[in-house]
C-alpha cells in the first residue's frame, strides 16, 4: 500500500498529463490515419503552407537565373513584386505562360506566379483568424448558456436566431460600403458574425450533455465557482467538437474573402480574389477569351478550391474522432 | 401543436421587427445617399437636387423616416424604388422573384434527388469505390469557389461546345418579332413546372398503394412522359414554344452549376444520418428476415435517414438571396441577387432594405414550415 502510493507521488502531474495526453494523441492519430481523405486535406494545407513560406526564395532565384544579366531593369521594375511589379522585356501583357514568368503574367504586367505565393500565408491568416474568434466566441457563448441556462440561454439563443436571419454575403456587402475591409478586419467581422450564429446553437447542445454529467455535480459540491466549472469542466469537453467547427469555418471565411474580393468589395490588396477580379474587370474572362487567357484565373481559383477543401476533408476526417457515432465499428 | 405554432409565430413577429430595425439602421449608417450621384453632374442644380431629397423624404431626421418606414411596413407597403423610380419595391420583388425561385427550386430539387440516392448507395457500401469517389468529388464541389465553376461551365458549354447561350436571361434576336412580354411566357412556364410537380406528387402517392415494382414504375414514368408530351404540345401549338425553350436554354447553365455546388451538402447528411440508421435494430431485423438488399436499404434504412434531408431542404430555400448573389451575377441572370446588388452600387436603400426584409420573412417562414414538417413526419416528436 505504501509502495504504491509513493510510486504515484514520484511522478509529477504534469508528466501524467503528458502521458495521458500523448497515448489519447495516439489513439487519435491511429483513427485519424484511417482516414485517407483527411490525410490528403492535411497533406494539401501542408503544401501550401510550405508553398507560402518559400515565396522569398522565388523573386531571388528567378533573378539569378533569368536576370543576371540585365541588373538594372530588374531593380526598376522588380517584375515578382505581387502588387507593384512589371516585365519590361514583354511588350503585351497579360503574357502566356513562359520560363521566366511560370504562370504567365497579369493585364498589368505582374506574375501570376509570385502573386499567387505572395497570398497564399495571407489567406491562412485569415482563414485561421476567422475562424479561432468565431470558435472562440461560440464555445464561452455555448457552454456558458448550457450551464446558466434561463436569461443568458434565451438571450444568446435569440440573438443566434437574429443573426441567422442575416444573409452574411449581403451584409458583408453593405459593411463594405462603410468599414475599408482590410484583411484583418474582415477576419474579425467574419468570425465575429459567424461565432454569434449557428455554431453557438450546436455547441451549447453539445454543452448540455455534458453539464447532467456526474462530475459537474461533484465539482458544484466541493464548491467550485461558476467560472471554474466552465473554463475547466464543460469547456475541454465540449473542445473536440469546437476544433471540428473551426476547420469547417476556415473554408468558410476564405471563400467569403475571396467572392468579396472577386466583387471587388474588400479593400485587400492583394489576395486570389483579387487576382481574378482583375481578370474580370478588365475584361479576359468573356467569351473566347475565358479558354485563352486561362493562366489569370485558373491558379487563383484552383488554389482557393483546394486549401478550402483540404480545410473541410481535414474537418471531415476530424468529425470520425469527435463523433464516434459515425466510426466503422 | 396549436400552442407551439402560436408561441412560434409570436416570436418569429418579435425577431422580423428586430431584423427590420437592424437592417434599417444598417443602411442608414451607409455614407452618402442617392441624391449624392448627381453632385458632379452639371445639368442639375442644387436646387433640384434639394427638391429630390425632399421627395424622396430625405431632408427628414433619421428617426422620423424609420417611423415612417414602420408605419408602411406594418401596412405591407415596402416603399418606392429610388432608382427605378415610379415602381414599387414590392412589385419589383415581385417581378424578379419567380426568376430567382424558379432558379433555385429547380436546382435545389436536382441537387437533393442527386444527395439522397447518391448519399444512400455511399452509406450503404461504405468504403467502398462508391463511397470514395462521391465523398471526394461531393466536398471539391462544396467548397469549389463558386465564380470559378461558374466560368468553367460557361467556358466548356458556352465557347467549346457552343451548345448554350453563355448568359444573359432570353436571346434578343429570337424576342425582336414579337411584343410578347417575357415575364409572362416565363410565369407560363412557371406554372407548367408547378403543374408537372403536383401531378408527380399525386402520381407518387398513388404509386405506393401498388404492390409490385414494375406497377409503381410505370405509373411514375407513364405520369411524367403523359404531363410533359401534353405541355409540350400545349406550348407548341400556341407558338409560343420557341419562346419558352429559350427561357429553358438560358437557364441549364445555372442550374447545372448550383446544382454541382450544392449536391454534397445533402449526399454528405443523407450519408451520415443513413450510417446511424444501418445500426439500428430494425435494420438487422430485416436483413434477418432475408429481404432483399436493396429493401432493406431503400424502404427500411433510407425512409427513416430522410427526416433530416427533408428539413434541410425546406430551410435551404430559405437562404435563396445570399447564394443567389453570385451565381446571378456571373450568369447575368435578372433575379433577386442581381437587384440587390444593382441597389447595392445605386444606394437605393429602400430596395436594399425591401430584399434583406424580404429574405428574413423568407427564412422565417422556411424554418416553421421546417418545424411543422417534422413534427408532421416524424411521429416521435410532439411539441
Amino acid at each position: 500500500m505504501t509502495e504504491r502510493s509513493e510510486t504515484i507521488v514520484q511522478e509529477s502531474l504534469w508528466k501524467i498529463r503528458l502521458k495521458l495526453w500523448l497515448k489519447e494523441f495516439k489513439r487519435n492519430w491511429a483513427l485519424f490515419r484511417e482516414r485517407k481523405i483527411a490525410i490528403f486535406g492535411l497533406s494539401v494545407i501542408i503544401f501550401f503552407a510550405v508553398f507560402g513560406i518559400i515565396y522569398p526564395l522565388y523573386p531571388t532565384i528567378m533573378k539569378n537565373v533569368f536576370w543576371k544579366d540585365d541588373i538594372i531593369s530588374y531593380e526598376t521594375f522588380t517584375p515578382y513584386d505581387p502588387i507593384i511589379g512589371f516585365d519590361p522585356n514583354i511588350f503585351d501583357h497579360p503574357s502566356p505562360p513562359s520560363l521566366v514568368h511560370p504562370l504567365g503574367t497579369d493585364p498589368l504586367g505582374r506574375d501570376v506566379l509570385s502573386m499567387v505565393m505572395y497570398s497564399t500565408p495571407r489567406e491562412f491568416v485569415l482563414g485561421i483568424t476567422a475562424a479561432l474568434i468565431t470558435v472562440v466566441i461560440g464555445t464561452i457563448i455555448g457552454a456558458s448558456s448550457a450551464y446558466y441556462g434561463g436569461v443568458v440561454d434565451t438571450f444568446f439563443m435569440r440573438l443566434a436566431d437574429i443573426v441567422m436571419l442575416f444573409p452574411s454575403l449581403a451584409i458583408l456587402m453593405v459593411l463594405s460600403a462603410f468599414i475599408e475591409l482590410s484583411l484583418f478586419r474582415l477576419a474579425l467581422i467574419i468570425g465575429i458574425l459567424a461565432g454569434f450564429g449557428s455554431i453557438t446553437i450546436v455547441l451549447k447542445a453539445q454543452a448540455l450533455t455534458v453539464k447532467v454529467r456526474p462530475f459537474i455535480e461533484a465539482a458544484k459540491s466541493t464548491g467550485a465557482s461558476d467560472a471554474y466549472i466552465i473554463l475547466k469542466h464543460i469547456i475541454p469537453n465540449i473542445l473536440p467538437l469546437s476544433f471540428l467547427y473551426m476547420m469547417l469555418n476556415v473554408t468558410g471565411a476564405i471563400f467569403t474573402e475571396a467572392v468579396l474580393s472577386f466583387l471587388g468589395l474588400a479593400n485587400i490588396r492583394m489576395s486570389w480574389g483579387v487576382i481574378i477580379h482583375m481578370a474580370e474587370s478588365s475584361g479576359y474572362l468573356m467569351g473566347s477569351s475565358i479558354g485563352t487567357y486561362w493562366w489569370l484565373w485558373v491558379p487563383a481559383g484552383a488554389c482557393i478550391t483546394l486549401l478550402c477543401s483540404a480545410f473541410y476533408f481535414l474537418g471531415r476526417g476530424l468529425e470520425e474522432i469527435v463523433n464516434p457515432r459515425l466510426r466503422k465499428r | 401543436m396549436l400552442k407551439f405554432l402560436s408561441k412560434r409565430i409570436v416570436q418569429i413577429v418579435i425577431l422580423l421587427f428586430i431584423y427590420v430595425t437592424i437592417v434599417y439602421w444598417l443602411m442608414e449608417a451607409m455614407p452618402g445617399s442617392f441624391t449624392d450621384k448627381y453632385l458632379m453632374n452639371p445639368k442639375i442644380t442644387p436646387e433640384i437636387r434639394q427638391n429630390l431629397e425632399k421627395q424622396f423624404g430625405l431632408d427628414k431626421p433619421a428617426f422620423t423616416r424609420y417611423l415612417y418606414y414602420m408605419k408602411n411596413f406594418l401596412k405591407l407597403d415596402l416603399g418606392i424604388s429610388f432608382s427605378h423610380f415610379p415602381k414599387k419595391v414590392s412589385s419589383l420583388i415581385f417581378e424578379r422573384l419567380p426568376r430567382t425561385v424558379f432558379l433555385f427550386v429547380t436546382a435545389t430539387l436536382v441537387s437533393y434527388i442527386l444527395g439522397y440516392n447518391l448519399g444512400k448507395r455511399a452509406a450503404w457500401r461504405r468504403g467502398k469505390i462508391l463511397d470514395k469517389t462521391a465523398t471526394f468529388v461531393g466536398i471539391v464541389f462544396w467548397t469549389i469557389f463558386l465564380p470559378l465553376l461558374a466560368i468553367f461551365n460557361i467556358w466548356l458549354f458556352g465557347v467549346i461546345l457552343k451548345i448554350l447561350p453563355l448568359n444573359q436571361f432570353i436571346n434578343p434576336n429570337v424576342w425582336r418579332g414579337t411584343d410578347l412580354s417575357a415575364q409572362n411566357v416565363f410565369l407560363n412556364l412557371l406554372l407548367n413546372a408547378f403543374i408537372f410537380l403536383v401531378v408527380m406528387m399525386i402520381s407518387l402517392i398513388f404509386a405506393q398503394r401498388v404492390k409490385t415494382v414494375a406497377a409503381k414504375r410505370t405509373i411514375v414514368l407513364s405520369s411524367a412522359v403523359v404531363t410533359l408530351t401534353v405541355s409540350i404540345i400545349l406550348w407548341t401549338s400556341t407558338g409560343l414554344g420557341i419562346y419558352a425553350l429559350d427561357i429553358i436554354l438560358h437557364m441549364v447553365l445555372p442550374v447545372l452549376t448550383l446544382t454541382l455546388y450544392s449536391f454534397a451538402g445533402s449526399m454528405l447528411v443523407m450519408r451520415d444520418t443513413m450510417l446511424e440508421v444501418v445500426r439500428e435494430d430494425y435494420v438487422v431485423t430485416a436483413k434477418a428476415k432475408g429481404l432483399p438488399d436493396r429493401v432493406v436499404r431503400d424502404k427500411h434504412a433510407a425512409r427513416n435517414a430522410l427526416l433530416p434531408l427533408i428539413t434541410n431542404f425546406v430551410i435551404s430555400l430559405g437562404f435563396t438571396l445570399g447564394g443567389g448573389i453570385i451565381t446571378e451575377t456571373m450568369f447575368s441572370w435578372p433575379g433577386l441577387g442581381r437587384a440587390y446588388l444593382e441597389a447595392l452600387n445605386s444606394q437605393d436603400t429602400p430596395l436594399l432594405i425591401g430584399l434583406l426584409v424580404f429574405t428574413g420573412i423568407f427564412v422565417l417562414l422556411a424554418h416553421l414550415i421546417a418545424d411543422v414538417l417534422y413534427a408532421f413526419l416524424d411521429p416521435r416528436i410532439r411539441y
